[in-house]
C-alpha cells in the first residue's frame, strides 16, 4: 500500500513495482508479437503463428476482464459472480455491429436482416438493432449497455445495502436470468447459436492475418491503458476509500462517506471495462453466444483473480494469463482432468494461497527483508518487530 | 373381498339370464331355439368347443350361452373371437387364441390358459363370424365389460362408450347403472347414457340427455353439449327445441365454471409439487446456509449424488425395482451426508467467518464432484426407473387427474420437512446444533464439541440434499449437471424465505413453485423463470434478509 | 435528579435532544421511551448494565437504526431520524465503535487522511491532493494520540490500545460538534486509561462528548455528569456520587 502520496504526477505508476514490470512486458508483447507474425517469414523458428496471435489476444481480453473484477473484489470487497454478463453484453454489442457488416453476404443474402432473423421469418429489423451498422454507435453501446445495467443493478443493491454473499448470489442470479433470456430465439440475438459468421470489421476482413494482429495489438493497448487507469484509481484517495469500505464499511460511513456512491462508481467502471474486454474478444474468437452468460464462466474469472493475487492489479492480469494458458494446455492434452484441476485450484487457493501467486511472492520477499533487518538488529542487539502483513479478511 | 365381489357379480349375472333373452329377441329372431338350449344343463367348456362349427346360427347360440354363463373366462373367449383371433387346432379340436407372429401363430389354449406353442396357419382352423354375430358380440361384450368385477375394466368400458356412443348400448348401460356401486364409474356410465340420449330423434330423450350430462366433469360432456348447440351457416341452432338449447347452454356454462375450478386446483397442485421439489432441494441449504452461515455451492452436487445413488441402487437390485426407492433414500442420505462431512472437515472448517472464500472453495468442490461422476458414469444422462406404484395417475374425475409421482413427492417433502423440524426441536442433537448456532463460545464452554456438531450439521444438510436427489431422479434425467440446475433456485428459495428460518424456506419454496406455475401460461416457462429471478433480485433490495428474517443486534454478528 | 420528560422543548443550546425514543427488535424493546439532553460543550458519561440499550441509543443517534417512535434532534432543529449515517457524520457527529474499528490495511496516516474533515464526494476523492495545512493537521493529531512513530505502519498492526487511540484521533480530526465514544477504555492499561480520560476531557468544551463506559474508575476520572440507562430508558441522572447512592441504581446493579 502506498503511503503519503506526493511528488511527480506519475508516482502512482512508479511506486507500483510489479505493475511496472507487467506494463513493460505487455508493451513488449504488443509490439513484438505483431512483428514476429508479420515481418518474420513462416519458415523461421521465430515466426509467431496467427493461431498463437489470436490465442494471446484472447488471453489479453481475459486479463482485462480479470482487472475489472479485481478492481471491485480486491479493493472494494464486492464479489461479483455475474461479471461474465457485462463481458457478454459488450461482446453482443460488438457482435451486432459485426453482424450488420455482413450485409447481403449471408446465406440468405438479405441486405438488412441477419441470417437468423430471415430464418425466423422476421420481416424487419427490431428497433434495438438500429444504429449498430455504425462502428461508433456500437462502441458507445459496448460501454453504455454494461454500464447502465451495472448502474441499475448497483443502484438498487448498494442503496439497500445488500452485501457479501447475498450480493454474490444475486449477481449470479442476474447472469443466469440473462443467459435464459438470450437463449430465447424471440429475444432477437440469435438464440442458442448467438452471433457468428462475421466477415469484416471497419472494412478489414477478419480472416486476414493483419486484421488479427491489429486486434491483438488493440487488446494489448487497451489493457495497458486500462491498467494505468485502474492503478490511478486505486492509488488515489478514492482507492483508499474503497479499501476502507472493504475493511470496515460502517466505519467508512461514519466518517461521512456515502458508501453506496463509492461502490456504484467502481462497479460501473468495472462493468464498462468488462464490456470492453468482451467487445475485443468477440472479433478475435469469431462468435458470441448465450453460453458466455453461464454462471460457471463468471466464477472462473474469480479464480483467475484469486490465483493471481486478489488486491494486486497486476496479480489479476497474471492470474488470468496463467490460468487460461493452463486451461488451453490441459483441455487439449488431458480433457478429463481439467475440471479436477480447476476445482482443485479453487480449493487450494482459498485454503493455502489467500493472496495468490503475487501475494506469496511478496510475502516471501518481506520475510527475507525481515530476516535481514533482524540480522542487522541482532548486531545492534536490539529486538525489532517483524513487518506486519495486510489483512486479507473479506 | 375379491371373491365376494365376484360372487355378487355372478349372482346378478344370473338374474340377467331371464332378462337378456328378451333383449336379444328384438335383435335376433333365431334365438327362440336358445331358450330350449338354456334349459339343458349348460356346460361352458362344451359351449366353447361348440363354437367350432360352420353354422353361424349354432355359433350365435353358443356365443349367447357363453356370454350369459357368468363364467369368468367368458370375456376371454369372446374378445379374441370378435377380433378374429380364435382358432381350433385341426388335429385336436382344442379352441385356442392365436396371435400372429411373422408367419407363425403363438397359440394359447383358451380354456386352460396353457401355452401350446407356435403353429403354422395350416394347422389351425379360424372360427369365423359374420356381421350379425359381430354386432351380437359387441353388445354382449359391452355388457360383460360393464358388469366385469374389475373396476378398471368397467370404467374403461364406460369410457369407450363415451368415446363412440352407440344407441344399441343403451339397454346394457341402463342395467349397468342400476347395479353399479362405485360412484365414479356410475357417473361415467350416466354420462355415456346421456350422451347417447342427446343424439336421439325423440325430443324428450334429447332433453333428458342434456339434463343427465348436465355439468358432469368429463371432457366428453363439453363436446356433447357443443354438438347440441351447433348452428347452421345462418347462425340458427340445429336443435329445434328452445328448452334443450337453454339447458345445454346452462350446462355448458356450469361445465366451464367447473373446468376453471379444476384448472385452478390442477395448477395449485402442480405449483405445490414444484414447490415440494424446491423445498426438498432447498431445505438442506437452509440448514447449511441459514443455520450455519456456510455458503455451500456444492449443495447441488449433493443432490446429484443422491440421484446417482438411486441409479446405483437400482443397478444392484434390478429384480426389485419396486422397493429400490426405500433402499435408495437411506443410501442417498448416507452417501451425500458422508460427502458433506468430508467437505466440512476437509475444507470448510478452515474457512469459517470467511463466507466468500467458502463460496469459492465449495464451488471448486462442485466442479470436482461433477467431473467425478462424469468420469465414473459417463457424461450421458442415466435412466432411473420409476417404480410401478409411482407411475400412472389418480383420476379424481374426468377433468382432474394427478400423477402419482407428484403426489408422492408432495407427501414425501412434507414428511422430510416435519422430520427435520422434529429433529431440530425435539432431539438432543438439535438442541446442541441450535446452541452452537446461537453462541458458539458459550456452547463450547458448556462441553459441546462444536466441531463435531458442525460436521454433523453439515452432514445433515447434505444428506437431505441427497434425499432430494432420490425424489428428483423420479422427475428428470440424472446427469452430471443435475445439481447446477437446482443450486440457483435453491438459493433463491432460502434467500426469499429468509435466512435462518426453516418455515421461511417452506413458504419460499411453495410460493415460488406456485407463482411459477401460474405465471407459465401467460409468459411461457423460461420467461416465467426469468421474471421470478428478476422479481427476487428486486425483492432482496427491499428486504435484504428475506421474508421472515430474524431482526436485531445478533443478526449482523 | 433532573430526568428529562417529553414536555421540555429543545433549544439551540441542546446539541442533542432525544425524546421518547423507542426501538424494538422482534418484540424485544431495546429502547423504551428514552429521553436525554446533552448541552453544547458538555461531557456526559452513560453507564448501564448489559442490554440497557447503550449501543442501540448510539445506533439511533448516528442513523444506523431508525426508531419506531420519538424525536432525535441535533442542534435544536435538525431531525436526525431523516438522515443516514454519512449525512449525520457530515452534519458533525462522530462515533467511535465499541470494538475499535480502524481500516486495518491502510497506514495510520491514511486512516487519519480519510477521516479528515472536508468534502467527501466521489469525484473529489478521485482528484484529491493533500494540502500542507491538512498534512499539518494530521501530524498534530498524530502527536495528540502519540502515534507519530507509527505513522507509516498499517493500522492492523497496532496494539489494541493504539487502535483505540487511532480511532479517537480519527474522530477528532473529523472535527465533529458531538462525539459519541463507545467504551474507549476497554482493553487499556491503567495508565492508558488515565491518558484517554485526559484526552477526552481536553476536547470537551470545544466539542460535546458522550461517553459510554463500564469502567467506574474511568468515569470518575472524567468528572462529568452521569446518566444511568436501564431496560431502554433513563433510570437516574446526576453526578457520579449522587448516582452511586441512588437506591434504584443500587438495586439494578446489585440485584434485588
Amino acid at each position: 500500500m502506498t503511503s503519503i502520496p506526493k511528488g511527480p504526477m506519475l508516482k502512482f505508476l512508479t511506486e507500483d513495482a510489479g505493475g511496472k514490470r507487467l506494463l513493460i512486458a505487455l508493451a513488449v508483447l504488443t509490439v513484438a508479437v505483431p512483428f514476429f507474425n508479420l515481418a518474420v517469414p513462416e519458415s523461421s523458428a521465430f515466426h509467431v503463428s496467427t493461431y498463437t496471435v489470436a490465442l494471446l489476444g484472447k488471453y489479453l481480453c481475459y486479463g482485462l476482464l480479470a482487472l475489472a473484477v479485481d478492481l471491485i473484489w480486491g479493493y472494494c470487497g464486492i464479489l461479483s459472480l455475474g461479471h461474465g454478463a457485462f463481458f457478454a453484453l459488450g461482446g453482443y454489442a460488438m457482435g451486432m455491429y459485426l453482424m450488420r457488416q455482413i450485409g447481403d453476404r449471408g446465406v440468405y443474402g438479405n441486405p438488412l436482416l441477419p441470417d437468423f432473423m430471415v430464418f425466423l421469418n422476421w420481416t424487419e429489423l427490431p428497433w434495438y438493432w438500429y444504429g449498430f451498422d455504425s462502428f461508433l454507435f456500437a462502441m458507445v453501446m459496448v460501454a453504455l449497455v454494461p454500464g447502465l445495467l451495472a448502474f441499475l443493478f448497483g443502484y438498487l443493491a448498494f442503496r439497500s445495502r445488500v452485501t457479501g454473499v447475498y450480493l454474490s448470489i444475486i449477481t449470479q442470479a442476474l447472469t443466469y436470468a440473462l443467459m435464459l433470456a438470450f437463449f430465447q430465439n424471440d429475444m432477437g440475438f440469435g438464440g442458442n447459436n448467438g452471433l457468428t459468421d462475421f466477415k469484416d470489421i471497419l472494412g478489414f476482413s477478419l480472416q486476414e492475418d493483419s486484421t488479427k494482429v491489429a486486434l491483438f495489438a488493440a487488446s494489448g493497448v487497451v489493457l495497458i491503458l486500462s491498467y494505468i487507469l485502474c492503478r490511478y484509481i486505486v492509488a488515489s484517495k478514492y482507492g483508499r476509500i474503497l479499501v476502507a469500505v472493504r475493511d470496515a464499511e460502517s466505519r467508512t460511513r461514519f466518517m461521512g462517506y456515502r458508501v453506496e456512491h463509492y461502490k456504484l462508481f467502481v462497479f460501473m467502471l468495472s462493468a464498462v471495462l468488462a464490456g470492453i474486454a468482451g467487445a475485443l474478444y468477440v472479433p478475435q474468437v469469431g462468435i458470441i453466444n448465450p453460453g458466455e452468460f453461464a454462471p460457471l464462466y463468471s466464477i472462473e474469472i474469480i479464480i483467475w483473480v484469486a490465483v493471481g493475487g486478489r488486491g494486486f492489479l497486476y496479480g489479476a492480469v497474471i492470474g488470468a494469463l496463467v490460468v487460461n494458458y493452463a486451461k488451453t494446455y490441459f483441455t487439449a492434452a488431458f480433457p478429463e482432468i481439467w475440471l479436477f484441476m480447476l476445482g482443485g485450484l479453487f480449493v487450494l487457493t482459498t485454503l493455502f494461497l489467500p493472496r495468490g501467486i503475487v501475494g506469496l511472492a511478496s510475502d516471501i520477499k518481506e520475510k527475507m527483508l525481515a530476516k535481514k533487518v533482524q540480522k542487522q538488529a541482532d548486531v545492534k542487539d536490539e529486538p525489532v518487530d517483524t513487518l506486519p502483513k495486510a489483512s486479507t479478511e473479506v | 373381498m375379491r371373491w365376494l365381489l365376484l360372487l355378487l357379480t355372478k349372482g346378478f349375472l344370473c338374474v340377467w339370464l331371464a332378462a337378456l333373452p328378451m333383449l336379444s329377441q328384438a335383435e335376433d329372431a333365431d334365438s327362440n331355439e336358445g331358450d330350449s338350449a338354456a334349459e339343458e344343463v349348460f356346460n361352458f367348456d362344451e359351449a366353447v368347443k361348440g363354437l367350432d362349427t360352420k353354422s353361424y346360427k349354432v355359433k350365435g347360440k353358443k356365443i349367447q350361452g357363453i356370454a350369459l354363463s357368468g363364467h369368468e373366462k367368458a370375456l376371454d373367449v369372446l374378445m379374441p373371437l370378435s377380433e378374429g383371433n380364435l382358432f381350433a387346432v385341426k388335429e385336436t379340436g382344442v379352441i385356442v387364441e392365436g396371435i400372429k407372429e411373422d408367419s407363425l401363430y403363438t397359440v394359447t389354449d383358451i380354456l386352460s390358459g396353457e401355452k401350446i406353442g407356435q403353429l403354422k396357419k395350416k394347422a389351425l382352423r379360424k372360427i369365423r363370424i359374420n356381421n350379425k354375430l359381430r354386432r351380437q358380440l359387441r353388445g354382449l361384450m359391452a355388457m360383460l365389460e360393464l358388469t366385469h368385477p374389475d373396476d378398471a375394466v368397467r370404467l374403461a368400458a364406460a369410457d369407450n362408450i363415451i368415446k363412440s356412443p352407440t344407441e344399441s348400448m343403451l339397454p346394457f348401460l341402463a342395467q349397468a347403472i342400476e347395479k353399479e356401486e362405485v360412484s365414479a364409474i356410475k357417473d361415467s356410465m350416466i354420462i355415456a347414457q346421456g350422451i347417447i340420449w342427446t343424439t336421439s330423434d325423440v325430443t324428450e330423450t334429447r332433453f333428458k340427455g342434456v339434463e343427465a350430462i348436465g355439468a358432469h366433469p368429463h371432457q366428453a360432456v363439453k363436446g356433447a353439449l357443443l354438438r347440441v348447440l351447433q348452428k347452421d351457416e345462418e347462425g340458427n341452432y340445429l336443435e329445434p327445441n328452445a328448452y334443450i338449447i337453454e339447458a345445454a347452454e346452462k350446462g355448458l356454462l356450469e361445465y366451464e365454471r367447473q373446468e376453471n375450478v379444476y384448472k385452478l386446483i390442477e395448477n395449485l397442485f402442480f405449483g405445490l409439487s414444484a414447490g415440494s421439489v424446491l423445498l426438498l432441494a432447498a431445505v438442506g441449504l437452509a440448514i447449511t446456509f441459514g443455520v450455519m452461515g456456510v455458503i455451500n455451492m456444492a449443495h447441488g452436487e449433493m443432490i446429484m449424488l443422491g440421484a446417482y445413488t438411486t441409479f446405483v441402487v437400482q443397478q444392484l437390485m434390478p429384480n426389485s425395482i419396486e422397493y429400490s426407492l426405500f433402499v435408495a433414500i437411506p443410501a442417498a442420505f448416507i452417501v451425500s451426508g458422508l460427502f458433506g462431512i468430508a467437505i466440512e472437515r476437509g475444507v470448510i472448517r478452515y474457512l469459517y467467518g470467511r463466507p466468500l472464500e467458502t463460496l469459492l472453495a465449495t464451488f471448486g468442490i462442485s466442479l470436482i464432484l461433477q467431473q467425478l461422476v462424469r468420469s465414473i458414469f459417463s457424461p450421458l444422462n442415466r435412466a432411473v426407473i420409476t417404480p410401478e406404484w409411482m407411475s400412472g395417475s389418480w383420476h379424481v374425475n374426468g377433468m382432474l387427474s394427478l400423477t402419482y409421482n407428484r403426489i408422492y413427492i408432495v407427501i414425501f417433502s412434507v414428511m422430510v420437512f416435519v422430520g427435520l423440524i422434529l429433529l431440530l426441536k425435539r432431539t438432543h442433537f438439535g438442541l446442541q446444533m441450535r446452541a452452537v448456532t446461537l453462541n458458539r463460545p458459550m456452547a463450547s464452554s458448556m462441553g459441546i464439541r462444536t466441531g463435531w456438531v458442525d460436521a454433523l450439521t453439515f452432514g445433515l444438510g447434505s444428506g437431505i440434499a441427497g434425499i432430494a436427489g432420490v425424489a428428483i431422479s423420479q422427475l428428470t434425467n440424472v446427469g452430471p449437471n443435475l445439481g447446477q440446475s437446482y443450486i440457483i433456485d435453491s438459493f433463491m428459495v432460502v434467500v426469499f424465505g429468509g435466512v435462518g428460518n426453516l418455515f421461511g424456506t417452506l413458504f419460499g419454496a411453495m410460493s415460488l413453485g406456485i407463482i411459477n406455475k401460474f405465471a407459465e401460461p401467460w409468459t411461457g416457462a423460461v420467461l416465467a423463470k426469468i421474471l421470478i429471478l428478476v422479481a427476487i433480485i428486486l425483492f432482496i433490495q427491499r428486504r435484504p434478509r428475506g421474508m421472515f428474517a430474524l431482526k436485531g443486534r445478533f443478526v449482523e454478528a | 435528579m433532573n430526568i428529562v420528560t417529553q414536555h421540555i422543548e429543545p433549544t439551540e443550546k441542546d446539541i442533542l435532544y432525544v425524546s421518547g425514543v423507542s426501538v424494538s427488535f422482534d418484540g424485544f424493546k431495546a429502547l423504551n421511551s428514552l429521553s436525554l439532553i446533552v448541552k453544547e460543550g458538555e461531557m456526559r458519561a452513560i453507564i448501564g448494565p448489559n442490554g440497557a440499550g447503550k449501543t442501540t441509543m448510539m445506533d439511533v443517534i448516528t442513523g444506523k437504526v431508525k426508531p419506531d417512535t420519538g424525536d432525535v434532534l441535533f442542534k435544536g432543529s435538525i431531525d436526525l431520524t431523516h438522515h443516514d449515517e454519512a449525512d449525520i457524520a457530515n452534519l458533525g457527529i462522530g462515533r467511535k465503535f465499541q470494538k475499535p474499528t480502524v481500516i486495518e490495511s491502510l497506514t495510520v496516516f491514511e486512516n487519519l487522511e480519510l477521516a479528515l474533515a472536508g468534502p467527501k464526494g466521489v469525484f473529489n476523492s478521485l482528484f484529491h491532493r493533500l494540502s500542507g495545512l491538512q498534512r499539518d493537521t494530521i501530524h498534530k493529531t498524530l502527536e495528540t494520540i502519540a502515534l507519530t512513530e507509527k505513522v507509516n505502519e498499517l493500522a492492523g498492526a497496532l496494539s489494541h490500545g493504539q487502535k483505540q487511540w487511532l480511532e479517537i484521533g480519527m474522530l477528532m480530526i473529523q472535527e465533529p460538534d458531538l462525539l459519541l465514544v463507545d467504551e474507549p477504555a476497554a482493553g487499556m492499561t491503567d495508565h492508558e486509561t488515565e491518558v484517554t480520560a485526559e484526552l477526552l476531557k481536553s476536547i470537551t468544551g470545544q466539542h460535546s462528548v458522550v461517553v459510554v463506559e463500564h469502567d467506574m474508575d474511568f468515569i470518575k476520572a472524567l468528572e462529568s455528569p452521569v446518566t444511568v440507562l436501564h431496560e431502554g430508558s433513563v433510570l437516574a441522572e446526576g453526578s457520579l456520587d449522587a448516582v452511586q447512592n441512588n437506591e434504584k441504581v443500587i438495586e439494578v446493579y446489585l440485584g434485588r
